[in-house]
């Protein structure tokens, strides 16, 4: 009887008792795994599509401590997965309305937040506090940059990605296992990552893949059943389909290999190589801007319009007057074109109809302009019913 | 011997937008140059200009990454099944290099 005297069982009030009996009564759970999430530290990278159901569910688990790192604003197009916000929310900074939905969940839990972008400057002293983190963003320098500070620190990083309705999810645990490095040392260069004619994600897949990263984060900080360590998973949610692969250690890692080259964290947009690329992308074509389009318009100057989007964008709305030629189709549809019409290219915001000039330029078209900021522009500064998207 | 590859979500456009090929191949090697000459516009998603798989692919056969078996000439055996798996990076496109 002497250990009854011995069991924390003062560090839970009678209403945490209550509000957690779900788990107190499950032995894998139980007193002392309730008491361990009730001491854990967390960090969530991002309360975006993965962020909201990581942070809704490690704080109903009653996680004591979630940090959280976002600078974004709510705006309407999150409002389709990132539950943890509500349309009352929309114009207001992520963290804060992040901040309410959880003390609303769960008032026991300490949110700590950091309204600011992660850099190599600030990362490691904003991990450094936590047991685990969770990384839910949705880009490669901040991706690598994660992994290698949890690398560094000694941190396990509970890691998911997700593409239209696929997703993938792992935990990176350098003393245990692979890092994000080993599975992929380099990132793809930013000509070969999809553009967002390719994007878009199914609203409910961040709810599984994030809600994987809670039940991984969960089973860590309890030391019960079997860690994603070392495995990879991956869900095709069209198919409902899961599939597992092993990963391994890489031993010539650079960051969590035997002989290490990255001791400390390093310039992680110059490594993924996103500076200089967009400005190449956009400053070579000849541009003509919203006003100045729809002054030829008024004007009734003769000009062909040509928009480069994807037909089921070109359902979401068009400029009138416009023919659809998808920029994958432009190589072979470009017979249907005469190089002596002035032509005028757009798409949503600019990048894919400036590929779209270029390829014509190429070809011998010269009366040719790319429209400045594409179908958002024209929204912005001439057509303001123009659905946005 | 036939195998199967399956396509990831982000490559199915330049693979007639098909989730898995089927291919006669006895070898990783093989099997992705026989990809690469039925889906032309593949090959710069997959490898280097000189000829090296790219270093954000991974290619698995069953559950096994083939950097950890014989690399591209992995030998095949009958129903098979390759998974080539890049990195992906998605939810918002904030980031993304996109349009």
């Amino acid at each position: 009887m002497a250990t009854l005297t011995e069991a924390p069982v003062a560090q839970l009030s009678k209403d945490e008792i209550l509000r957690y009996s779900r788990h107190l009564i499950m032995p894998e759970v139980g007193m002392d795994g309730q008491l361990k999430l009730k001491q854990a530290k967390v960090l969530c990278i991002g309360a975006g599509g993965l962020g909201s159901p990581l942070a809704l569910y490690l704080a109903a688990a009653g996680v004591g401590t979630l940090g959280i790192v976002d600078f974004d604003v709510v705006d309407f197009t999150n409002l389709q997965r990132q539950v943890i916000h509500d349309t009352d929310d929309v114009g207001r900074p992520k963290l804060k309305s992040a901040r309410e939905t959880i003390g609303d969940i769960n008032p026991n839990v300490e949110v700590i937040g950091y309204e600011t972008r992660l850099t190599s400057e600030n990362a490691l002293e904003i991990f450094k506090d936590y047991d685990i983190v969770a990384d839910g963003t949705d880009n490669f320098p901040t991706r690598y940059l994660v992994n290698d500070a949890c690398v560094l620190l000694g941190k396990p990083n509970v890691y998911a990605s997700i593409f239209r309705f696929e997703g993938q999810a792992s935990v990176f645990y350098a003393k245990e296992g692979p890092c994000y490095r080993c599975l992929y040392p380099e990132p793809p260069p930013p000509g070969l990552v999809p553009s967002c004619a390719e994007g878009g994600v199914l609203g409910v897949l961040p709810g599984i893949m994030g809600s994987v990263q809670a039940l991984e984060t969960i089973k860590m900080i309890l030391g019960n059943g079997r860690p994603l360590i070392g495995r990879l998973l991956l869900f095709d949610a069209l198919n409902l389909k899961f599939r597992e692969l092993k990963l391994h250690k890489n031993p010539d890692c650079p960051v969590c290999g035997k002989n290490p080259t990255i001791k400390q964290l390093i310039d992680y947009e110059q490594f993924c190589g996103i500076r200089g690329e967009e400005l190449v992308e956009s400053a070579n074509v000849p541009e003509i801007s919203p006003a100045e389009m729809k002054k030829w318009m008024d004007e009734q100057r003769p000009f062909v319009l040509v928009d480069v989007r994807e037909p089921h964008e070109f359902q979401i709305c068009s400029i009138p007057g416009s023919t659809l030629i998808p920029l994958g189709d432009v190589p072979k549809r470009m017979n249907e074109l005469n190089s002596a019409d002035e032509i005028v290219v757009h798409c949503r915001s600019g990048m894919r109809s400036a590929k779209a000039v270029e390829l014509l330029m190429q070809a011998g078209f010269r009366k040719i302009h790319n429209l400045k900021g594409g179908v958002l522009a024209w929204s912005d500064q001439v057509d303001p019913s123009m659905p946005k998207y | 011997m036939p195998v199967k590859v399956i396509i990831p979500t982000p490559l199915r456009q330049y693979a007639g937008k098909q989730d898995a090929i089927e291919i006669q191949a006895t070898t990783v090697a093989e099997a992705l140059a026989g990809l690469t000459t039925q889906y032309s516009d593949l090959r710069k998603h997959l490898f280097t200009e000189d000829g090296k798989l790219r270093n954000f692919v991974n290619v698995y056969l069953n559950d096994e990454d083939i950097r950890y078996l014989k690399k591209d000439q992995t030998p095949l055996h009958d129903n098979d099944v390759i998974s080539i798996v890049p990195s992906i990076a998605g939810g918002s496109h904030l980031r993304c290099i996109c349009s």
